[in-house]
């Protein structure tokens, strides 16, 4: 690891004013992806803005039709809290089912957006779900949050302090785990919706995308047997030595009737 | 440039003078001696660093003893005093272990799951034990040694 200063404000004013003043500052959450990127000398920021003593960001609530998480709320608090669980049960099994759990025990919801992992799991979730992210600067959807492989919309010096996702009629993930990581080889999020069917796949491209031709069958009939004969096109996709980019299409067709087949 | 950390490791108050990109599992080997925390595949996919932070099990090849600060740390020595702890003395009775390089990171895990789930079933115990990795045993007689641990903690030792 090169050096760095380390900072680890208590609020959230302090951390934006400390990224706002650093030379090449990175934020910290839980670094998982971040910690062994600066162990393989990958990185070089001038400063470490470490968010994990900021309490404000670790709120996790459910009023009216609506989830919010914070920001540093880990994988393991989304997973055990009983109120996520009754309203978006597809969304515990996400939080629940990323990496292993000492790697829950430290990752964070805040953390594994910002870093746009193509194989990341959260993203498939955001965008099914038509999840609102908050940051220091503004609100976005998830739409316009994820630009690409490990790029999003953010400013270098803006930090997201929650997501807030609509309550859908029933939502489920499902994922091929890569064996050794337990990243998404591709995982397929769907989300029966007031405004329709939604499908959301990671690891298999660049970044999160949806299927359209999958929710319009979903609209005529939320049924696996929808999808039967249904597939993508293999040629925007990674190919990589865990998967082929036609064998990642497989799986995505294969990965969404699973996910549908839970929940209807 | 070195900062100061303070924070309680195995019951004891510790502070001492780091450089911020001093990595937990570095500290508590190299500074504290505290070598039961090994180092095995150091990209946070084998275990074998594990130990609780707060009662929780991390990685602490990927935590950088900074974010400890205040923390309280539970290493595989200080996991009980004199006598093994049940979950040690399962591993033993059930051979569940061969070389031991990956054992200190399994048992501070399986001791974590007890906490969390006090009576595990098989596939649980597999479950939870995803992010360690032992090359030798095959696994079968850790299960059965978390089984008989967890049965032994009789769901109220929380090392």
């Amino acid at each position: 690891m090169y050096e760095f200063n380390y900072q680890a404000p208590a609020s959230l004013a302090d951390a934006t004013k400390a990224i706002a003043a650093a030379e090449d500052g990175k934020l910290l959450a839980g670094g998982m992806t971040l910690v062994p990127t600066l162990k393989q000398r990958l990185a070089r920021p001038s400063d470490l803005i470490d968010l994990g003593r900021i309490a404000e960001l670790k709120a996790i609530k459910v009023d009216g039709g609506t989830v919010t998480i914070g920001a540093m709320a880990t994988h393991a608090e989304v997973g055990a809290s009983a109120a996520v669980q009754q309203a978006i049960p597809g969304l515990s099994w996400l939080a629940s089912n990323i990496g292993d759990p000492a790697v829950r025990h430290r990752g964070t919801l805040g953390g594994s957006i910002s870093n746009n992992d193509p194989a990341a799991d959260y993203p498939a979730a955001l965008l099914a779900l038509g999840a609102t992210i908050y940051t220091t600067k503004r609100q976005l959807s998830a739409a316009d949050f994820f630009v690409g492989m490990f790029e999003t919309a953010l400013e270098l010096d803006e930090i997201v302090t929650a997501v807030s996702f609509p309550i859908p009629e029933k939502a489920a993930y499902q994922k091929f785990r890569n064996p050794a990581s337990r990243y998404a080889v591709v995982g397929v999020f769907v989300a029966k919706t007031g405004g329709g069917a939604r499908v959301a796949v990671t690891g298999a491209g660049p970044s999160v995308f949806r299927v359209p031709a999958f929710e319009a069958a979903l609209d005529r009939s939320f049924a696996a047997a929808s999808l039967d004969g249904l597939t993508i096109d293999a040629g925007e996709l990674n190919s990589d030595i865990h998967a082929s980019a036609d064998y990642r299409a497989h799986l995505v067709a294969v990965f969404a009737k699973r996910a549908v087949a839970e929940i209807s | 440039m070195s900062a100061p950390v303070s924070m309680t490791v195995n019951g004891r108050k510790v502070t001492a003078n780091v450089e911020p990109r001093t990595l937990l599992v570095q500290y508590l080997r190299d500074q504290l001696g505290l070598t039961g925390t090994h180092v095995g595949c150091d990209t946070s996919q084998c275990g074998a660093c594990l130990v609780h932070v707060d009662g929780k099990s991390v990685k602490s090849c990927t935590m950088l003893v900074a974010q400890a600060e205040g923390a309280e740390i539970l290493t595989i020595e200080g996991l009980s005093s004199g006598e093994l702890h049940p979950m040690q003395a399962a591993f033993k009775e059930h051979h569940g272990l061969q070389c031991g390089f990956c054992t200190p990171g399994m048992v501070m895990s399986a001791v974590d799951l007890v906490k969390q789930n006090p009576a595990p079933t098989e596939h649980d115990i597999r479950d939870w034990l995803e992010g360690n990795i032992c090359r030798c045993t095959g696994y079968h007689n850790i299960v059965k040694a978390v089984e008989a641990g967890a049965k032994a903690m009789g769901g109220s030792h929380a090392g």
